[in-house]
């Protein structure tokens, strides 16, 4: 049987490749055309065979289970790609590298002048109560004023198509290799689409990746020394941390394989003797990377290493301390930061979001409880959050409770209807909910990823993305508007 | 490059031969079986000593049967010699140095992984074994080749071939070793024996794919002292122990700093160059081999310490 889409009915939401039942929106409208020319077999039989594909190509990723350890899993994938045209692509690009820029300055005056708290445009208790603040790097001045050099941004498109910024990853942001091995991958499946898209090339990303972190290389040589710094092969990324290190050339070291010598500066441990390192990409968190500053107990880190960076000795990135804007409460401040440090407003939109430690916006969140989301500032993979209307009233009683003992730590945003995308179910496509992580990278210069990752609920109705609970991810194709 | 990472290629080098040598000793056993009479057939249990896993043995079974053998030397998980945790290892350590071996030689080595895992039931069988072992065999002959056609011969190369030959240098020791107890201590001369025997030097020569340029180069008889010295001592033999020696020694000679490592191999050559084998009896040929391969077993840790990342350095 032929790929019938008399069945697929995004309903409320926004989908990316339909405008309404059985109408494709005119970005998708040529790849439409290929599945309702073919069979239903053949698609299943192209989803597995990209499946082949990623098991051989070792594309994996690490959990954690009880029962056995660590385990590697491939890489879940739907082979049907996203569709985002290049006129809307541009205007994101500006707005996040406008974004990044401003968190930067952000960063780097919370750690020196602190101009924007003496303007009273950014409050200094959110700055007190901070946990990801780390006053170790007060008064540092990282080359360029950078801190944040690769910053990984979620983002969302509500039902009326809007796409706005979930949050912000200021630390160890990953899935940028996904994202490059979803278009090989791709590129094996459907070669005829590609034919009729040309979608823009990704594979920039590494090239740019080496180029940033090198330019932030304390010593003036020719050929800085690069390495990337993981916790090892037990990490849940440690594929990813491969994959860059390989594509860009550049050694990837675990902590025992550095040291601090007595001159402050970094070395690796190599067959021939201790060799320099100029630039850390590290994918280790702050906690970590430093026993003699963060935590003691860190098997993972270099002690030492923040005396060596502080000194000027080796570039770190991200800069350690960038995490500081990494907090859904500092999230609520990034339109106003845009307008503060760059005079500008903001061109990608953050999800409305209430702050309660302010009294008009607590008073709406605590009498709206039901309609809302509300968040915890640190925490991270929807840990302690309480969606409002599926929230039982004992429920949102403790949460009136939390919000009025500590109305800083919370935030609360309106349920978003998350946009839908075609993907694969058994024999026939459905809609699934997305969302779309882009990479933007600043040092010199700044570079963002074509797209980026998209990842997506593979479950019905479900908008958790995440790969470790059954998320699954899809190739992203920025296509030129215009076609011939 | 780091000392980690060389650590790991060498390791890595050594498992896939590991699991290639037990390949080809399993598959020549069985035609051995074949060729040889119930009453005087060798079984299987010299496979455990030659392996040098009677310890792990011991703990697995006390009866060196066909199916108790096989089954450890191909997929027991608890053997760290078994062919399965050979390549799993081998894989591991591939993993964590993904960065520095070719894409291709990566995903060659995962695609032999995940079919000898997932086909080790087939493997055990009579009828499939010997394609599970050819599998393994040519899975790991290609992987040889294709990194010696695409890798730059850089220190990955050198330790990877160092840990390769290293291998291959031990397994023949231990081939002879063991093998030749059998076959020289039985003194009968009878036409069945001698013929028995032929058949057995023959099944040596072939574990390490050395029958037919044996009888091409050297021999078209089959002769005990030819064939010690062509193991032993043929430089252009790629499994004689004189040719995987002097492997380990250009690989090393292209390292900085490697005179002590150096100095350790050129023990064990003095020690090969010197002995006339043909006037070796059963026991002066054990002791021999027991020295050389402690040679080999001071040569690694001199390399070890030399090159490998060590936690408390």
């Amino acid at each position: 049987m032929r790929i019938s889409f008399s069945h697929y009915d995004p309903g409320l939401f926004y989908d990316e490749g339909f405008v309404s039942k059985n109408r494709a929106r005119h970005s998708s409208k040529e790849m439409i055309k290929l599945f309702r020319k073919m069979h239903e077999d053949e698609l299943a039989a192209r989803q597995s065979s990209a499946e082949l594909a990623i098991i051989e190509m070792g594309i994996s990723f690490t959990v954690y289970t009880d029962k056995d350890g660590n385990i590697d899993r491939s890489w879940p994938f739907d082979i049907v790609p996203r569709i985002i045209p290049k006129s809307e692509w541009d205007k994101i690009e500006s707005g996040l590298k406008q974004r990044v820029k401003a968190l930067n300055l952000f960063i780097d005056d919370l750690y020196n002048e602190q101009n924007i708290i003496k303007d009273g445009v950014f409050p200094a208790e959110v700055l007190a109560d901070s946990k990801n603040f780390r006053p170790e790097c007060v008064g540092i001045k990282p080359k360029a004023g950078i801190w944040a050099h690769i910053c990984g941004s979620d983002l969302v498109r509500d039902t009326d198509g809007t796409m706005y910024v979930l949050e912000d990853n200021l630390r160890v942001p990953s899935g940028v290799s996904y994202m490059l091995e979803n278009r090989e991958v791709t590129k094996q499946v459907f070669p005829e689409l590609f034919e009729t898209y040309a979608p823009l090339p990704v594979d920039d990303y590494p090239t740019d990746l080496h180029e940033m972190l090198t330019s932030i290389s304390p010593r003036k040589v020719k050929r800085p020394e690069v390495v990337l710094l993981t916790p090892g092969i037990y990490n849940s990324a440690y594929f990813e941390h491969a994959y860059l290190a390989h594509q860009m050339g550049a050694e990837l070291v675990e902590g025992r394989d550095l040291f601090v010598d007595k001159d402050e500066c970094v070395y690796m441990r190599t067959v021939a003797g201790a060799q320099r390192v100029d630039v850390i990409y590290r994918r280790i968190d702050d906690d970590f990377i430093d026993p003699e500053v963060f935590r003691e107990d860190s098997t993972l880190g270099v002690p030492g290493l923040m005396r060596a960076w502080k000194a000027g000795n080796v570039g770190i990135a991200n800069a350690p301390g960038a995490g500081v804007a990494d907090d859904k409460v500092v999230y609520a401040f990034v339109p106003d930061m845009i307008r503060y440090y760059l005079n500008e407003e903001p061109g990608i939109p953050n999800v409305p979001t209430y702050r309660c430690m302010y009294k008009k916006e607590r008073d709406y969140v605590l009498a709206n409880l039901e309609k809302l989301v509300v968040k915890p500032a640190n925490e991270s993979g929807g840990y302690g959050m309480m969606i409002g209307p599926a929230a039982t009233k004992t429920e949102r009683k403790t949460f009136e409770k939390l919000i009025k003992r500590n109305p800083r730590n919370y935030i609360a945003q309106p349920t978003l209807g998350i946009s839908t995308v075609p993907t694969i179910v058994g024999k026939t496509l459905e809609p699934r909910h997305v969302d779309l992580r882009p990479f933007i990278l600043s040092g010199k210069k700044s570079a963002i990823t074509t797209g980026g990752l998209t990842r997506v609920a593979m479950r019905k109705g479900s908008l958790v993305v995440n790969s470790s609970q059954g998320g699954g991810s899809k190739d992203t194709w920025i296509v030129s508007d215009v076609r011939k | 490059m780091l000392s980690r990472v060389a650590e790991s290629i060498y390791w890595a080098g050594r498992y896939i031969e590991r699991a290639e040598n037990t390949a080809r000793l399993i598959r020549v056993n069985s035609y051995l079986m074949l060729d040889t009479p119930k009453g005087i057939s060798p079984g299987w249990k010299a496979l455990i000593p030659i392996s040098g896993l009677n310890e792990e043995f011991k703990n697995y079974s006390n009866d060196p049967s066909e199916r108790d053998v096989i089954k450890f030397l191909i997929g027991d998980q608890k053997n760290p010699g078994s062919i399965l945790n050979s390549l799993k290892y081998a894989r591991e350590n591939f993993r964590t140095v993904r960065e520095v071996i070719p894409r291709t030689a990566w995903q060659k080595l995962n695609t032999l992984f995940l079919y000898s895992k997932e086909n080790v039931s087939t493997g055990l069988t009579q009828k499939g074994r010997d394609k599970y072992l050819d599998r393994i065999i040519s899975g790991s002959q290609q992987l040889h080749g294709l990194m010696a056609s695409v890798m730059y011969r850089d220190e990955a190369w050198h330790f990877l071939r160092i840990g390769r030959s290293i291998e291959r240098a031990e397994m023949t020791t231990r081939i002879v070793d063991v093998r030749s107890e059998n076959i020289l201590t039985d003194i009968d001369e009878s036409f069945e024996s001698m013929s028995f025997k032929n058949i057995q030097w023959i099944s040596i020569l072939k574990s390490l794919s050395a029958y037919s340029i044996y009888r091409r180069r050297i021999d078209v008889r089959v002769d005990r002292s030819s064939i010690l010295e062509f193991l032993f001592h043929d430089k252009l033999f790629p499994r004689s122990l004189a040719h995987c020696i002097a492997s380990v020694e250009e690989s090393v000679g292209m390292l900085a700093n490697s005179p002590s490592p150096l100095k350790s191999l050129r023990v064990i050559e003095n020690k090969l160059n010197k002995q006339n084998l043909e006037k070796l009896k059963l026991d002066t040929l054990h002791a021999f081999i027991d020295e050389i391969q402690l040679g080999i077993r001071r040569f690694h840790n001199a390399l070890e310490k030399q090159y490998f990342l060590s936690p408390y350095k």
